[in-house]
């Protein structure tokens, strides 16, 4: 479980996240929902470690986050697995290779097993044979699945996914959304989703907070965002012609 | 304002540096890295260091025969002067100057690509040291390289110098007289340890314009510019101080 308590974080004089406070539960797909440039990124970012709040606290099952050293930091940097918007793989790598280096730098086993591992992962995203292909000869639904199995290769406790389907279509959408579910229910990880999808939200959201400009203004599952009444919340995720018939239609 | 610019950007790169300059985590992971450098930014320079020392060799060798050499002078000048040139100055300061441009601007653009689509962001939440991961294998993998390359660069000028006795300009025994005249072996280990500071000033300043990119491809390029420009000038201001220092 990872909280979030009094969470502040400015660029100069730009405050951009505003007392935010959360619970992402274990076990569970948590998503962080808003607009662009709300401050969702800019969250995540604080969570993992990329941006320092400037004031807050970050509890990873109540070790708090800001104020560990910085062995502590890359210690249990080691049990999060973070997929990026852009899929960030290692360009001279192979797929392969891709998802062996977390177990190359940290992992103790022999070289077989790391491969077995390795190989596992990638059948585990449906990526058997893709092994020797480097990631600019792949498909962008691909290398986010060669991204998901690099970060689930070390058993990872927190799973991280900025926007993971950015740039892919519906279809391909749906098939990652359903994979980082299931990985999420079967490892019993914490993950948080960074998105503006409502396909995502609608199909995997079990607890949705959605961020409007750098505030926490609402906090729910996908069931509750249809019946809710917060008209910031509605004016987002009812902007399109196809959600708001579907409300409409629910209701 | 340039003052304060400086000693900012100067803080940082120590700081990087400083980040580098650790143990790696897995001595394999490095290993690997560190050979796959020596290929990347030394072996793969060979050709063009061969290809440039050849023709300036021929053509220093025919410029002072040609316009500088006289009835007054001895007749070993011509490769006496040739050889003095090409140990002295050419194969370390200027050659390194010209792998500034090639490999300086290779490193600070694969980095700065890499913290642009987020490749180093991945490596920091892994929990991967990523200056020394990346930037370390380079600085001592070229700071192998270059002083071999730099004997190659003499070797392939002193080649050229014969070329051009070949076609007649200037004759073999005289050449090979002035290339052994009052010969120092210092001059080579001078030359080795100039190239040796060269290695690790265009790895490590390449490296920080690379690290410390933000924004887009428009700032990798840019980027990639500064560091040749930047670890150019430094390598003239350290050859400035190394020269008398050396010497």
């Amino acid at each position: 479980m990872i909280e979030i308590k009094h969470l502040y974080k400015s660029f100069e004089d730009k405050e951009v996240l505003k007392d935010i406070n959360a619970v992402f539960e274990e076990g569970k797909t948590n998503l962080i929902i808003g607009q662009s440039g709300s401050g969702k990124t800019v969250l995540i970012k604080n969570i993992v470690g990329l941006f320092e709040p400037d004031r807050g606290e970050i509890l990873y099952d109540g070790r708090d986050f800001v104020k560990m050293t910085k062995r502590e930091k890359v210690l249990i940097r080691r049990e999060m697995g973070m997929i990026f918007q852009s899929a960030a793989l290692f360009d001279s790598m192979s797929v392969l290779e891709n998802v062996m280096f977390p177990l190359d730098m940290f992992s103790d086993k022999n070289e077989a097993d790391r491969i077995r591992r390795a190989k596992f992962c990638l059948e585990r995203v449906n990526l058997a044979g893709a092994e020797e292909k480097f990631p600019g000869e792949i498909s962008g639904g691909m290398q986010k699945r060669v991204a998901i199995a690099r970060a689930i290769a070390l058993n990872p406790k927190y799973l991280f996914c900025d926007e993971p389907n950015s740039g892919l279509d519906p279809k391909t959408s749906l098939v990652i959304d359903d994979l980082i579910h299931s990985i999420t229910e079967e490892y019993k990880m914490t993950t948080i989703i960074n998105t503006h999808d409502m396909n995502s939200v609608m199909g995997i959201g079990e607890n949705i907070i959605y961020i409007c400009e750098g505030l926490k203004e609402w906090q729910g599952n996908k069931d509750q965002i249809m019946t809710s009444t917060n008209e910031r919340l509605n004016s987002f995720i009812f902007a399109s012609d196809l959600f708001r018939k579907v409300k409409e239609a629910n209701s | 304002m340039f003052i304060v610019k400086f000693l900012s950007a100067f803080g940082s790169y120590l700081m990087l540096m400083g980040r580098t300059f650790s143990i790696p985590e897995r001595w394999r992971m490095f290993l690997k890295q560190y050979i796959k450098e020596l290929t990347q930014l030394g072996v793969d320079s060979i050709g063009i260091v061969l290809l440039i020392s050849f023709f300036i060799g021929a053509v220093i060798c025919i410029q002072i025969k040609l316009n500088i050499a006289s009835p007054w002078m001895p007749n070993f000048t011509t490769g006496y002067t040739t050889r003095e040139i090409m140990v002295l100055e050419f194969s370390s300061s200027i050659m390194c100057l010209i792998l500034s441009g090639k490999v300086g601007s290779n490193i600070a653009s694969e980095i700065g690509t890499m913290r642009v689509t987020q490749q180093i962001d991945a490596l920091e939440i892994m929990g991967v040291n990523s200056a020394s991961f990346l930037i370390l294998p380079k600085i001592v993998g070229l700071m192998t390289m270059i002083p071999c390359l730099v004997v190659f660069s003499m070797a392939a000028g002193f080649v050229g110098a014969y070329a051009s006795a070949l076609v007649g300009i200037v004759s073999v025994d005289d050449l090979t007289i002035g290339l052994q005249h009052d010969f120092r072996q210092w001059f080579i280990w001078m030359s080795m340890i100039k190239s040796f500071v060269f290695a690790f000033i265009i790895a490590s300043v390449s490296s920080f314009y690379g690290y410390t990119v933000e924004g887009g491809s428009f700032d990798v390029g840019k980027a990639s510019t500064d560091a040749v420009v930047r670890s150019s000038m430094l390598i003239l201001f350290a050859d400035i101080f190394l020269t008398p220092l050396l010497s």
